[in-house]
């Protein structure tokens, strides 16, 4: 189908574009790289009078290294992550997750604060903020404030920005030295939207021990998963392979998933397993291999 | 301002203006305004890729893109591959030598995602190869011949390097 008819504007910098939102209040969408908004717009699932888009504010796209942190302006495509040289050398995780999101061509428009605030279930950058504790920077009339993940992503489509304000700036750590990460996830078709992924950043210390483990799962409930109960199973232990096959049987312990078309709730929790063992695995090898 | 909107861009090298209003589709506007319609339209929503272009030279559904958003830009066709005497470029000739099509159907959004493919990664592995043709459905040629005409296009350049 075709879009219903809307107003449209497309504002050059971030102020302006917090006005027209201010302006209209609930009658505006605003528009990132539009590769899920266009979809809805198309099926008519979405039926905004205002169109606010996102994509002439050069501001909103950049990344930069700033206090251990990268940071993304919301804008930054999908596809700059996934060729940036920073990313690949501060934050490779990202790059795997990225691989992962769509293809090339998606890549191109679809950006990295687009899929986050669009926080559907099975999206890969959801789950890595959320394992790395990132930050999501909002902005409004009213200046600025810092969400953290765990209190960002509110329930499946649904994050904590408010309305009149607009997603900015993403940060995450940069990885640790002696780490290793892996992001692992299972679709029917490549470019898929996951039906259940896992992020995984392992830091070890001097004496190959892991100091610190970050294990996020997504796809199995309404909103990206954070494990600390797994995290305690394996942080200060040597990653054996007995420790990788009952941290991964808890983290299919505690997920809640639902059955629905693309999966059964049983084959969800499977599926948990095998992906955080895998994710382990390779993490904890990559870490040993750079100590 | 949902009457329609000036805009101007470059396609296959040529200047076009014309009106848009914010809700039409740019595919629709490449092939029902401008008459370009070796761009085909599959499923409107960004699943099969039958409608990718080149945009700023990157690939990119034209389903889900709005023609307003094309403004000032530089876009590229499947219209524009081959030279203006009508001779094909390469890949669409190691399509044509490799059974690479059998309804056609896919074709123009095929030789666009391949060619951004290859773009980026000038000698893809056969994995590389099918990872990235699989941004786009055929639903005849079970895609073997497309991937070995990607892959002569690549062997080329690999014999270049
Ligand atoms: S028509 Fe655009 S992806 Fe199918
Ligand atoms: S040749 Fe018919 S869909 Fe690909």
């Amino acid at each position: 189908m075709k879009p219903p008819a809307f107003d449209y504007h497309d504002p050059r910098t971030i102020d302006d574009a917090i006005a027209l939102l201010v302006r209209h209040g609930g009658e505006a969408q605003l528009l990132a790289g539009g590769q899920s908004l266009v979809p809805m717009l198309n099926f008519r699932l979405a039926a905004p009078a205002v169109l606010i888009d996102l994509n002439r504010i050069p501001d909103l796209a950049y990344i930069k290294e700033d206090r251990g942190q990268l940071c993304f302006g919301a804008m930054t495509r999908q596809r700059q992550v996934e060729f940036s040289p920073l990313v690949a050398h501060r934050l490779p995780l990202m790059i795997e997750a990225t691989r992962l999101a769509g293809h090339l061509p998606t890549r191109t428009r679809g950006t990295v604060g687009g899929s986050i605030a669009h926080a559907d279930p099975a999206a890969e950058y959801p789950a890595i903020v959320t394992a790395l504790e990132g930050e999501m920077v909002v902005q409004g009339a009213a200046g600025k404030r810092v969400i953290k993940a765990a209190d960002f992503f509110r329930g499946a489509f649904t994050t904590a920005i408010d309305p009149g304000e607009i997603l900015v700036e993403i940060r995450m750590p940069v990885t640790p030295d002696h780490s290793g990460w892996a992001f692992e996830e299972f679709s029917r078709r490549h470019g898929d939207f996951a039906i259940v992924e896992t992020a995984v950043m392992l830091t070890f210390d001097a004496n190959r021990r892991c100091r610190a483990a970050r294990v996020a799962v997504s796809g199995a409930g309404a909103i990206p998963l954070r494990m600390p109960a797994v995290e305690r199973m394996i942080e200060d232990s040597d990653l054996s392979e007995k420790i990788i096959v009952e941290a991964s049987a808890q983290a299919a312990e505690l997920i809640d998933p639902a059955t629905d078309l693309h999966a059964s709730a049983g084959y969800r929790r499977h599926l948990t397993r095998v992906l955080v063992r895998r994710a382990l695995t390779r993490a904890a090898a990559q870490a040993r291999g750079r100590n | 301002m949902a009457e329609p909107r000036k805009i101007s861009f470059t396609i296959n090298g040529m200047v076009r203006d014309g009106q848009a209003e914010p809700r039409r589709l740019l595919a629709d506007f490449i092939r029902d305004d401008l008459g370009l319609t070796g761009t085909h339209i599959g499923c409107e929503h960004g699943v099969c890729g039958a409608c990718t272009i080149l945009f700023n030279g990157a690939a990119v559904r034209s389903c889900l893109m709005l023609a307003v958003q094309a403004e000032g830009a530089d876009l590229r066709t499947v219209e524009g591959l081959a030279s203006a005497d009508g001779q094909l470029d390469r890949l669409q000739q190691a399509f044509r030598d490799h059974h690479a099509l059998q309804c056609g159907f896919c074709t123009p959004g095929m030789l666009m995602a391949a060619w951004d493919l290859l773009r980026v990664n000038p000698t893809p592995t056969e994995d590389e190869i099918r990872t990235g043709l699989s941004a786009v459905l055929c639903r005849c040629t079970g895609y073997q011949g497309i991937v070995e005409a990607v892959k002569a296009v690549a062997g080329q350049r690999h014999a270049a390097r």
